[in-house]
């Protein structure tokens, strides 16, 4: 599939590495106990470098979103390019798939659980209606 | 050495000027946009490029454009925090000055956005954290990422998308009579809603026009402009403030309100020892229409929730208390890509009295800017006299 990929560093592979697994990964603080995104090898709240990989529950809420008409490959209708919140605290930017891309079905605050989307040898997090996923 | 403090009037403006013309030019390349518009600037100022000892810019790397103008520099800055660099590079310049680390600063831009002549690649960096965690859901251009906090701000205040349309709406008004301006035909709340959606919320008009352009800005001591020919044409900078924060939109502290608005603007009323009483003139980065509704709020020239009552009321149009974007702003006017430059051109043009839509009596404006996508800041207050 055409769309830009990702290309992962030493800091960012465990969490493509989970993401190919199934698993959305963030990291947590162990001293203070934040979870937070994006990766990085020390903690961007207390600066301790005593930080771990933790798998989410994959479950957020819906925040903001624009719903795109432009051209935006490999996305060929309207897609919703969303900022979700994961149940653990942070903020993440995403697509809200397997719903219908109008206002009317996306209201801020819905209840989101991750699904992974495949390209080219990655596999992409990326939200739907909680209820759809179970 | 000087003893000159780089803010309260002490560094002037003595040149400003935008390329010869803005719009759809795929005649001229990027780097000749900054040409042009510095030649026009130094002229403006009385000066040649053989005066010029300090270079800033963002797109290009300073050494290329000095280079290029014929210029050897003492004093260089590369600073490139997208659309408000050259508000950093102002206040850089004012501050390297105000040492004597150069004496007279040319500040340049130019960007063939709209014709892509001379430009070159856009793509992120795919191992750039914007470029695994937001470019690969489509938050890649600006429509489809700037855009994206709007709905949250709008919802927590109790506002529609309308409040959108306002913006446009009252910004359209100060275009219509400006012959270098984009857009110029008057619409309405209901005629911006109704066109098709670029990126729900946000219809076309919402979003900014893409033009080829550029501008440019001389600086040097306020000592020494007094002795240039258009001295009396001299516009001051009274303070300045920058910030940042993360270089993604997903990021930001929080997505209703943009903290380094908050801290570049409030340094800058600081350092210029005003309140937001005195500004009679505000410039406010309008790439999407969402912007001003921001600043107005972070700037702290409304409360909480009523930025869209106060557009809405007039206050920002003509005989307002508060005209703002009176080129049409980034929605109406021009936008290359970089559009700070142009905000502070329009400030310095009201400050001189040259501008196409004359605010009566401005003497002091607030100049502020934004870049990439809601990770930094600048903030300028200029005024046409000395405190």
């Amino acid at each position: 599939m055409p769309g830009p990929s990702p290309l992962p560093t030493p800091e960012t592979a465990p969490y493509w590495e989970g993401a190919a697994a199934g698993e959305l990964r963030v990291q947590q603080c162990t001293s203070c106990t934040e979870h937070y995104f994006y990766p990085r090898p020390f903690c961007p709240r207390c600066g301790s470098d005593d930080v771990a990989w933790k798998a989410t529950s994959g479950r957020a809420t819906l925040v903001s979103y624009v719903i795109n008409h432009r051209p935006l490959p490999p996305s060929d209708g309207p897609l919703v390019i969303a900022l979700v919140q994961l149940e653990e605290g942070p903020r993440m930017m995403s697509n809200v798939v397997g719903v219908e891309p109008t206002p009317e079905q996306l209201p801020l605050g819905m209840p989101l659980r991750v699904i992974f989307e495949e390209r080219g040898e990655y596999a992409i997090p990326v939200f739907t209606p909680a209820e759809a996923a179970r | 050495m000087t003893t000159t403090s780089m803010h309260g009037g002490g560094i002037a403006i003595v040149g400003a000027s935008e390329t010869t013309e803005i719009g759809s030019l795929p005649g001229i390349s990027m780097i000749n946009l900054h040409a042009d518009a510095a030649r026009n600037a130094l002229a403006d100022a009385g000066l040649t490029a053989k005066d010029v000892d300090g270079i800033a810019t963002a797109g290009p790397l300073a050494h290329e454009v000095s280079h290029h103008l014929g210029i050897t520099p003492r004093w260089l800055d590369g600073t490139m925090v997208g659309g408000c660099s050259f508000m950093l590079h102002v206040r850089h310049a004012a501050a390297a000055i105000a040492a004597g680390a150069a004496d007279v600063v040319l500040v340049t831009h130019g960007e063939s956005g709209r014709s892509r002549v001379g430009m070159g690649g856009r793509a992120p960096n795919p191992a750039s954290a914007q470029g695994q965690f937001e470019a690969v859901y489509g938050a890649q251009t600006p429509y489809s990422t700037f855009t994206v906090p709007a709905l949250h701000f709008l919802q927590e205040r109790g506002m529609e998308r309308e409040a959108l349309a306002q913006v446009v709406v009252a910004q359209r008004a100060w275009a219509v009579d400006n012959p270098r301006a984009s857009r110029r035909t008057p619409t309405t709340v209901e005629a911006v809603l109704d066109q098709p959606p670029i990126a729900w919320p946000f219809t076309k008009d919402m979003c900014c026009v893409v033009t080829d352009g550029g501008g440019a800005l001389v600086l040097t001591s306020a000592e020494r402009a007094a002795d240039l020919p258009a001295g009396d044409r001299a516009v001051y900078l009274l303070g300045s403030g920058e910030s940042a924060e993360a270089p993604m939109v997903s990021q930001m502290t929080d997505p209703g309100s943009f903290q380094a608005f908050r801290r570049a603007s409030a340094e800058a009323m600081t350092t210029a020892g005003i309140s937001h009483a005195d500004v009679d003139h505000l410039m406010a980065y309008d790439a999407f229409a969402h912007l001003p509704l921001y600043m107005l709020e972070d700037l702290g020239f409304v409360g909480r929730g009523e930025s869209r009552d106060f557009i809405a009321e007039g206050h920002t149009g003509r005989g307002g208390r508060l005209p703002m974007n009176t080129n049409g702003g980034g929605l109406s006017y021009t936008h290359t890509g970089m559009y700070g430059m142009f905000a502070i051109q329009e400030a310095v043009r009201q400050l001189r009295g040259e501008a196409f839509a004359q605010v009566p009596d401005v003497r002091t404006s607030f100049v502020q800017g934004v870049g990439m996508f809601f990770a930094a800041a600048g903030s300028l207050v200029l005024a046409n006299r000395r405190p």
